[in-house]
């Protein structure tokens, strides 16, 4: 590899990261919100658009830079996909931050910050880089969480949050380093043993356990999900819905390719755990979904089953690794639509409230006080439960083709049997929104129109691409096939 | 213009209905009626103009999503295009129906009246199976609003009810769906959701037997047959009165369609070794349903259990495996549409007059509401199967089908008549006959609006019941088609 083309490959990475400096400077100058804020879009936008640029240097599918990443269309799309989520983020944390705090420009540090991580995520193919990125994801994270510095529930949150994750971090570090102990490489298409067998190899197995258990903390995925719902729910909404979106994609964009890259899932110890954590959180994360009140725990419970369906995606890559990214690129597109849109519904209702708005009853009626925000709110819905007319549908008929590709029934049971029951709580969110109103509720007028358009964009996606995901189905399976897999 | 268009004419005056409502307040009501009778139009000029050379009134094919071998396939045979009639007619009936009833969001209530319709009108025409899905999925999504929305005192649990279990089965189907597509793509190497690729897959039985399966839960949950039933007394007792008509009238019957036009096609000898199982279970039906409507006090739920009965005759015609027991059952369909479709709206007016479903309360109406009685009267003993009407051509043809495949079953579907009679009646006696309640309000009879439905409603039993012949013949094309072994 050239050293031009290393950096024309690398564009992303490097705007992303002058633009961080330029915010900080800017920053560091006079503090003025708009200032940050268009100079954050910007960035972002720009960054977004380097992609097209970059995209040309991967003549054959693949640029490797250094041994730390190997970049290509995939990555690339995943990028994409984050930057999107942070773009909306910072469209709707600029009103939150409006409304509610003090000190508003560092959001937008710490917003680039945690996207940089995320970019770097899907190209890693080394335990370095791996733990980098996901460290500055979560390093950002924690401040974000606390950005409401006066309020309690963001603190402890916050705590949870910092505590709980960076256990997950040891115990993925450790098994890193258990693993290197067994092949001599951090590399992970080198991470087998050096005798290349994998039975017996009682080092590589326990460092692999830690290693997604590590994993499986950062996923929420049971039996490690137990900080989700009370960070989820003490998060200001806008930074819920970018920790369940661009901090959970990033993750899974990277341990799919250690799957692929290193053939992890050679060993059936590590297959059967995975079956058994996935079966676990369908299940689990969307039997407790049941008994909550609180929309962001609804969703908290909600997103550890999506996970827990994303799994069966990665299980799939032993013996289709191309549809496995298929399937994982474009459950994740869709993932990010609903998630996000469900957030920033209640992001944007709570623009004029004192607190923000957390029970289900909040929105009864929602959509007679409020229609837009309504109608997304239900789409959100309907889609996270995967029914028709929405993207959530193409998603859950890919896991379907994924699953019964592997031939893995089992999964395909638990997937049944965990829509099943989301389809219960999913359903209340549409009902409570629908029924009449109760008459002392107040109108939600005077939002601002940018969340709207925001919503409203998320919501008509969400539909298009699930009525018509021709061209997103094509331009995914076209860059999976150059990527060589 | 293809008949086709029916679809997207009725989606987008479903949303000019809505928008309609902020010039004036029955405006939605109007235009909902308009589409609806120029539908029905539509649908009848097709039908005499006949079928082009393939037997078809219509078709359109066009790719989708490529990829999967996903295409939009819409094909109208004999049998679709009857129910299609069948469809829009009964959206007048609906329309007219709760003209009055709903007080508030009139746009939006004509909104998801219209929509339910095209998907069902999708649901009859489309022969890809995702296709066919996506349809089954999205008819569901407006009737949970109607139910959700403008439902009776328990809404919330019926409409609930009603979402989990069709939605529930609707997983199970699409897990066939995709297993069905999966196996015939690696014994044939296409990968395609056409459904006259899929007949041909090659499966071995016990696959077949599990595809199969899947597919006919989704389908008897939806006919409604005994076990999965429970559904169905709520949702019909809690949903508005156009509700009511649309969900017995014709959601019941893309359950009995997707039997005739999938499972039966798709697994034909795996059906033919479960016939004594689907028989079974529609008699089962018969009785079970029957003997429940009996022990109903509820006007509407009387009917809705009654409907279960007569859905077991489907069953049991389906699986008697020869052409009379499907053209019966077809017929069935039909006929069930229409004298049910009547019950539900005669439910809905007791309801608006007496705001109560309670027989208790009722008694006597004749004399309060003779035309009310009168037509009460023709739609039970239609529903009873009284010869001339309907309802007795579809059970008649069911019953001369099941004798030859086993009389056993035939004579305990025969003792189901007879229940039929003993609710039916007791329905008449306990509402409009007997002593008059002296707690009655004074009550308006029927008036021009509902008279004029009622009695396009009877001329369309009277026809079925003395000229059955001109149905037959519109689904004889596919009927023959079926490779009945005896």
């Amino acid at each position: 590899m050239s050293v031009a083309t290393m950096f024309q490959a690398g564009l992303p990475y490097l705007v992303l990261t002058s633009g961080i400096l330029v915010v900080m400077i800017g920053v560091a100058i006079k503090r003025t919100h708009a200032v940050a804020a268009v100079l954050t879009i910007i960035t972002l936008l720009v960054t977004i658009l380097s992609h097209i640029l970059a995209y040309g240097a991967l003549n054959d599918g693949v640029v490797e830079i250094t041994s730390l990443f190997k970049v290509d269309g995939i990555a690339y799309l995943f990028n994409v996909l984050f930057l999107l989520a942070a773009l909306v983020v910072a469209f709707l944390g600029s009103e939150f931050l409006n409304q509610r705090i003090r000190f508003k420009e560092e959001f937008y540090l710490l917003l680039l910050c945690a996207t940089l991580g995320s970019i770097v995520l899907p190209a890693s193919v080394h335990f370095a880089s791996l733990i980098l990125g996901l460290e500055i994801i979560g390093i950002s994270l924690y401040a974000m969480i606390a950005y409401p510095e006066k309020a309690r529930p963001p603190l402890e949150a916050s705590l949870k949050y910092l505590v709980l994750s960076g256990v997950g971090s040891t115990a993925l570090l450790f098994g890193m380093a258990m693993i290197y102990a067994g092949s001599g490489s951090l590399e992970f298409a080198a991470s087998l043993p050096a005798d290349g067998s994998i039975e017996g190899q009682y080092l590589y197995l326990i460092g692999n356990a830690f290693f997604w258990s590590g994993i499986a903390f950062k996923l929420s995925l049971v039996p490690f999900h137990i900080w989700t719902p009370d960070v989820y729910h003490g998060a200001p909404s806008i930074v819920t819905g970018f920790l369940a979106t661009v901090s959970k994609g990033a993750v899974f964009a990277v341990v799919f390719r250690y799957a692929i890259e290193g053939n992890v899932l050679d060993s059936g110890s590590v297959q059967l755990a995975l079956t058994l954590i996935a079966c676990a959180s369908m299940v689990i994360g969307n039997l407790l979904a049941l008994l909550q009140t609180n929309l962001k725990r609804i969703l908290a419970y909600s997103s550890i089953a999506h996970m827990g369906y994303l799994l069966i995606a990665l299980l799939l890559v032993e013996s289709n690794s191309a549809f496995g990214y298929e399937t994982v690129v474009l459950y994740l597109i869709a993932y990010f639509l609903m998630t996000l849109a469900a957030f920033g519904v209640v992001s944007v209702l709570s623009t004029h409230q004192e607190h923000e708005l957390n029970t289900i009853d909040s929105v009864s009626g929602l959509f007679w006080r409020q229609p837009i925000a309504g109608v997304v709110l239900i789409v959100a819905a309907i889609s996270l439960a995967g029914i028709p007319l929405t993207i959530g549908f193409v998603a859950k008929f890919y896991l379907f083709l994924a699953g019964i590709d592997g031939g893995m029934w089992f999964l395909i049971g638990a997937l049944v049997v965990g829509s099943a029951i989301g389809i219960y709580y999913y359903l209340r969110i549409v009902f409570t929104v629908i029924k009449k109103a109760p008459d002392d509720s107040e109108a939600f007028t005077g939002l601002p129109w940018t969340g709207l358009g925001i919503l409203t964009f998320l919501g008509v996606c969400m539909l298009v691409l699930g009525i018509y995901p021709r061209f997103l189905i094509n331009l995914i399976h076209n860059v999976v096939q150059i990527a060589g897999f | 213009m293809s008949l086709l268009w029916l679809i997207p004419l009725l989606l987008v005056a479903g949303v000019v209905a809505w928008l309609s409502e902020r010039v004036r307040t029955t405006l939605p009501n109007w235009i909902s009626l308009i589409t609806f009778i120029v539908a029905t139009l539509w649908v009848t000029v097709v039908w005499f103009s006949g079928p082009d050379t393939n037997g078809l009134y219509a078709n359109w094919v066009q790719d989708w999503i490529p990829r999967f071998g996903i295409d939009f396939r819409f094909e109208v045979d004999g049998l679709s295009l009857m129910l299609i009639g069948l469809t829009t007619f009964l959206g007048v009936v609906a329309v007219v129906s709760s003209w009055t009833e709903t007080k508030t969001r009139h746009g939006f209530f004509q909104f998801n009246i219209l929509w339910v319709m095209a998907g069902v009108v999708g649901v009859f025409s489309a022969f890809d199976l995702f296709l066919f899905f996506f349809f089954w999925e999205v008819m569901l999504i407006p009737m949970y609003f109607l139910i959700a929305i403008w439902g009776h005192e328990d809404k919330e649990y019926a409409s609930m009810k009603f979402f989990l279990f069709t939605q529930i089965s609707g997983l199970l189907m699409l897990v066939a769906i995709v297993a069905l597509v999966w196996f015939n793509a690696s014994s044939s190497g296409s990968l395609t959701f056409n459904y006259f690729e899929l007949v041909n897959a090659d499966l071995d039985s016990t696959t077949a037997k599990l595809l199969m399966l899947g597919f006919f839960i989704a389908f008897i949950t939806k006919l409604p047959s005994v076990p999965v039933h429970t559904w169905l007394p709520d949702a019909h007792t809690q949903a508005p009165t156009a509700g009511s008509v649309i969900l017995a009238g014709i959601l019941l019957k893309t359950g009995a369609y997707g039997i005739i036009r999938f499972v039966i096609t798709l697994f034909p000898d795996v059906s033919q070794d479960f016939c004594v199982w689907g028989m079974s279970l529609g008699v089962v039906s018969i009785l079970y349903g029957g003997y429940l409507a009996y022990s109903q006090t509820d006007f509407k739920r009387l009917v809705a259990y009654s409907s279960i009965a007569h859905m077991g005759f489907i069953l049991v015609g389906v699986y008697s495996f020869n052409k009379l027991g499907t053209q019966g059952a077809i017929i069935t369909m039909i006929a069930h549409g229409f004298s049910t479709a009547a019950l539900f709206m005669m439910a809905g007016s007791l309801q608006e007059r007496l705001h109560s479903r309670e027989m208790s309360k009722m008694g006597g109406l004749w004399v309060r509401a003779p035309r009310m009685g009168a037509v009460t009267m023709f739609f039970v003993i239609a529903s009873v199967g009284m010869p001339g009407l309907g309802n007795f051509i579809g059970e008649f043809l069911v019953l001369i089908g099941a004798f030859q495949k086993s009389i056993v079953l035939t004579v305990f579907a025969t003792i189901g008549i007879v229940v039929a009679a003993v609710y039916g009646l007791s329905l008449m006696q306990r509402s409009f006959q007997g002593v008059p309640n002296p707690n009655v309000p004074k009550m308006r009879d029927f008036a021009f609006r509902e008279m004029s439905v009622m009695v396009l409603l009877m001329i369309a039993l009277v026809w079925v019941g003395i000229y059955p012949q001109s149905l037959l013949r519109m689904s004889d094309t596919f009927v023959s088609m079926l490779e009945f072994v005896s």
